[in-house]
């Protein structure tokens, strides 16, 4: 009887994951959650909607494929809120100030994210020192630092009509008035296919894994941990950089001393789809879906009435809820 | 045999108090399985860290194929052909078979890991090998057995020239062991060069050619397997030490008051129930294979794992315990096997370590009372025999034996009448491995009672009153130590259920 019954079980599980796992539940949540609130909002169904929440989720998208890395190593990176905001400030300011190319001042602003990435990397890695407290502190240092290069001020990107405010259209295209087409969806997907290749089928992705699975065992079998652990920062800091110009293109003005809240919207989409915890398990399609459940919540809310407060009650709750599935699936992976 | 391949001659290393090797040898030639005997804490672990260049040496030389060689890491001794299956599986849970035998060296299609190639290889080497195992499957999936298999796969997979192989039979049914040796047949007919630890005696006669004996860290002799007898081989691994006379009966007194009854307890798939007595003043044995469920057992009336159902009786009364806390107020104790995750705090002292659990004796106002502290440790490393300079040491100095020690003192201080021994002399080196077996037949004389998880068979068979025996998180048998062998047991641990 006990046997048949875990025969069945088994199965059951498999179908689904072959659907994707939690991934698949994700999916279903986004699509619920959009039927929710277009019936509950006339407003909601509206096309600027879609633009407005895709606008607001690429930073956010960018930030969690690359600390799905970090993640899946059983680290976390904290610096990539307050560190996009820096960068981007960076980048601005010597594009305004001192006359860089507008692309001159993105390869800077991601160059910067890559360099942090691997000062964290190397902290967590060869000092040995937890990733919470290297990437609490540089998270603290990107936040003054940002402040102090631009003076406390706030920057803005070149817009309008402005020399360089084509970047802007990287993300967003006027294609007839007041018709906008978002295609920085179609530059997200992309990278989101490229890390999803590097997580699955690359040293790279193999190895985050192995390190996030057993890490001792993976030295043992020679594998150079600490590079490939640094590489994983190296990753998250790079699409810190890359975030820091899609929050440039999407916003009109940067202010110091923001971003701090940024990272656990990214580390909580990438939970939400499918990040274990503990490390060793993780997908970047997932992190993608996971932040997409934030950001409707983020755009839907107010729709119905929910005031910010409310979102962030609500998003945490979820959150909760996708970390009592993976934990409730090891438990009954054990049995 | 053929020629020499391997020489390693004069080893020596020392550990921050512990000279764990002392000038050793050992010798190894083409097409040869050469047994490294020793009791634990022998060094013959170390002597193989030393020649894959996990540990560097202090000196001696090692001689492979004909060159002196020194490995700094792994790599280096794996791409010379050198690789060890180790004790502790070293698996990567998250990845799949194939990507855990190619792990490091994985095959490439462009940027990429070409994982069609690594499957279709990792095939054929399981078929050169005559295993049955899905290279696709997720690792964690595996049994420990076939976990065990394809840590030999890996190792055979890296054109090896030399292969150690840990005490690879430890978690195996008789059934994989078989496969196993047929394994090893087929690599020393390759001309391989072998070198096998076991414990189990029997295996050393039936599978080796020549058997190295280590002795606390230094080289005893080598014999040519054929031509010793199993007492050759223990009178060189035991030497001079003379161990506590093995039990031939029950020393529990007859109508010994029953003071630990668990009824059909469940906590997981490890332990399904479960059911047993303990009597006042018994060493009751739990024997089986590594992964058999003892330990989990153990933490589950312990409290440190949650329970699903059974019920508990200390000295008759029923108690509920859900938290190690609930089990040392009904005065039971648990010895963890492993001491430095959660016996012991190494960065103090002897004094603080024993009066850790039960500190509130110890206050007086708001502050420690160092003096009575001080004292009462004195008197616990008196009665136990504890080798430290003093009750301020702290335990991070202290040998493996004398840290089990300050362990076993801490659990007194609380006034723990069940103690559960889980592995107790894992790493303690043979003369302390006694002292501890003498320490555990007084406690139990003066009227505790004892658990005792031990997977060394001699351990089990020296120590026990009776022996309780579990295989897959199931009871499978209970044992008189008056009808007691190592066939009999080994029997019950390795019992397939349908």
């Amino acid at each position: 009887m006990t046997n048949q019954k875990t025969v069945t079980a088994a199965k059951k599980q498999s179908s689904l994951e072959k659907l994707g796992g939690q991934r698949f539940i994700v999916l279903l949540v986004i699509i619920g959650l959009a039927i929710f609130f277009s019936v509950m909002s006339p407003n909601f169904r509206k096309y600027t909607t879609l633009v407005s929440i895709l606008d607001y989720s690429y930073y956010i998208v960018l930030m969690s494929i690359g600390v799905t890395f970090p993640l899946i190593t059983g680290g976390v990176d904290l610096s990539i809120g307050t560190g996009l905001i820096c960068y981007s400030l960076v980048g601005g300011y010597l594009i305004t100030f001192h006359n860089f190319p507008v692309w001159g001042g993105m390869l800077v602003t991601v160059l910067f994210g890559i360099a942090i990435g691997i000062l964290n990397g190397t902290l967590v890695a060869i000092m040995e020192i937890p990733p919470f407290l290297v990437t609490l502190c540089t998270c603290m240092i990107t936040r003054g630092l940002g402040s102090i290069i631009v003076g406390g001020f706030g920057i803005t990107w070149p817009t309008g009509t402005q020399p360089g405010a084509w970047f802007r259209n990287i993300f967003k295209i006027t294609v007839a008035p007041r018709k906008m087409l978002p295609i920085g969806i179609v530059w997200v997907l992309i990278l989101v296919l490229i890390m999803s290749y590097v997580l699955k089928h690359t040293k790279i992705g193999r190895y985050t894994i192995a390190i996030g699975s057993n890490k001792e065992a993976a030295r043992l079998s020679g594998v150079n941990v600490k590079a490939y652990h640094v590489t994983a920062y190296a990753i998250s800091g790079l699409f810190a950089g890359l975030a820091a110009i899609a929050y440039s293109a999407v916003f009109s003005t940067v202010q110091p001393g923001t971003g701090a809240g940024f990272e656990l919207e990214a580390i909580g989409g990438a939970i939400i789809g499918g990040v274990s915890a503990s490390g060793g398990q993780g997908t970047v399609t997932g992190s993608l879906l996971g932040v997409f459940v934030i950001c409707l919540l983020k755009t839907g809310l107010p729709f119905i009435g929910l005031q910010a407060n409310w979102q962030q009650i609500i998003t945490g709750l979820v959150l909760i809820g996708a970390v009592l599935i993976d934990v409730i699936k090891k438990r009954r992976g054990i049995e | 045999m053929g020629d020499v391949i391997l020489t390693m001659k004069g080893i020596d290393k020392s550990f921050p108090g512990v000279h764990a090797l002392d000038h050793v040898d050992l010798e190894v030639r083409r097409g040869e399985v050469h047994a490294l005997m020793g009791e634990n804490g022998a060094g013959k672990s170390t002597l193989m860290k030393v020649l894959t260049g996990i540990y560097t040496k202090d000196s001696g030389t090692i001689t492979f194929e004909g060159k002196e060689v020194e490995f700094h890491n792994t790599r280096e001794a794996q791409d010379a052909g050198i690789v060890i299956v180790h004790q502790e599986l070293n698996m990567l849970g998250h990845l799949t078979v194939a990507q855990n035998i190619f792990i490091g060296r994985e095959f490439k299609k462009g940027i990429g890991i070409d994982d069609r190639k690594m499957n279709e290889e990792a095939a054929k080497l399981f078929k050169r090998l005559n295993i049955d195992i899905d290279p696709t499957e997720t690792m964690s999936n595996l049994t420990v057995g076939k976990q065990q298999m394809c840590e030999i796969a890996k190792a055979i997979s890296h054109e090896a020239k030399v292969i150690v192989f840990d005490e690879p039979s430890a978690a195996l049914t008789e059934s994989e062991i078989e496969e196993l040796f047929k394994i090893i047949r087929d690599l020393r007919e390759q001309q391989l060069g072998i070198i096998y630890i076991s414990h189990r005696m029997d295996e050393i006669k039936v599978i080796t050619d020549r058997v190295t004996v280590m002795r606390d860290g230094t080289y005893v002799g080598t014999l040519i397997t054929k031509d010793c007898t199993k007492n050759d081989i223990i009178n060189m691994m035991v030497g001079r030490v003379i161990y506590e006379d093995p039990k031939t009966h029950s020393m529990v007194p007859k109508g010994a008051p029953v003071v630990l009854k668990v009824e059909k307890l469940n906590a997981g798939k490890m332990v399904q129930n479960v059911s047993f007595e303990l009597h006042k003043g018994e060493i009751l044995g739990f024997s089986g294979l590594m992964g058999a469920g003892r330990t989990e057992t153990a933490r589950a009336i312990f409290g440190a794992d949650p329970k699903e159902s059974g019920k508990i009786y200390v000295n008759g009364k029923e108690v509920v315990i859900n938290t190690p806390e609930d089990a040392v107020k009904n005065g039971i104790g648990y010895l963890s096997e492993d001491r430095k995750r959660y016996g012991i705090v190494v960065q103090k002292s002897v004094a603080e370590n024993t009066t850790m659990a039960t500190l509130a004796k110890f206050v007086k106002g708001i502050f420690i009372d160092k003096k009575k502290e001080e004292k009462v440790a004195q008197d616990y490393v008196d009665s136990l025999a504890t080798k430290t300079p003093g009750v301020d040491q702290l335990v991070v100095n202290l040998s493996g034996g004398n840290q089990q020690k300050v362990v076993i003192a801490k659990w007194l201080t609380r006034d723990c009448d069940i103690l559960i021994f889980d592995e107790p002399t894992r790493g303690i080196d043979v003369g302390a491995k006694n002292e501890i077996y003498k320490l555990m037949n007084k406690l139990a004389s003066e009227g505790k009672a004892i658990i005792m998880i031990s997977s060394e068979m001699t351990e089990i068979l020296r120590m026990s009153d009776r022996i309780i025996i579990m295989c897959e998180g199931k009871i499978t048998g209970e044992i008189d130590i008056a009808e007691a062998t190592q066939e009999n047991i080994m029997n019950l641990a390795t019992r397939e259920i349908g």
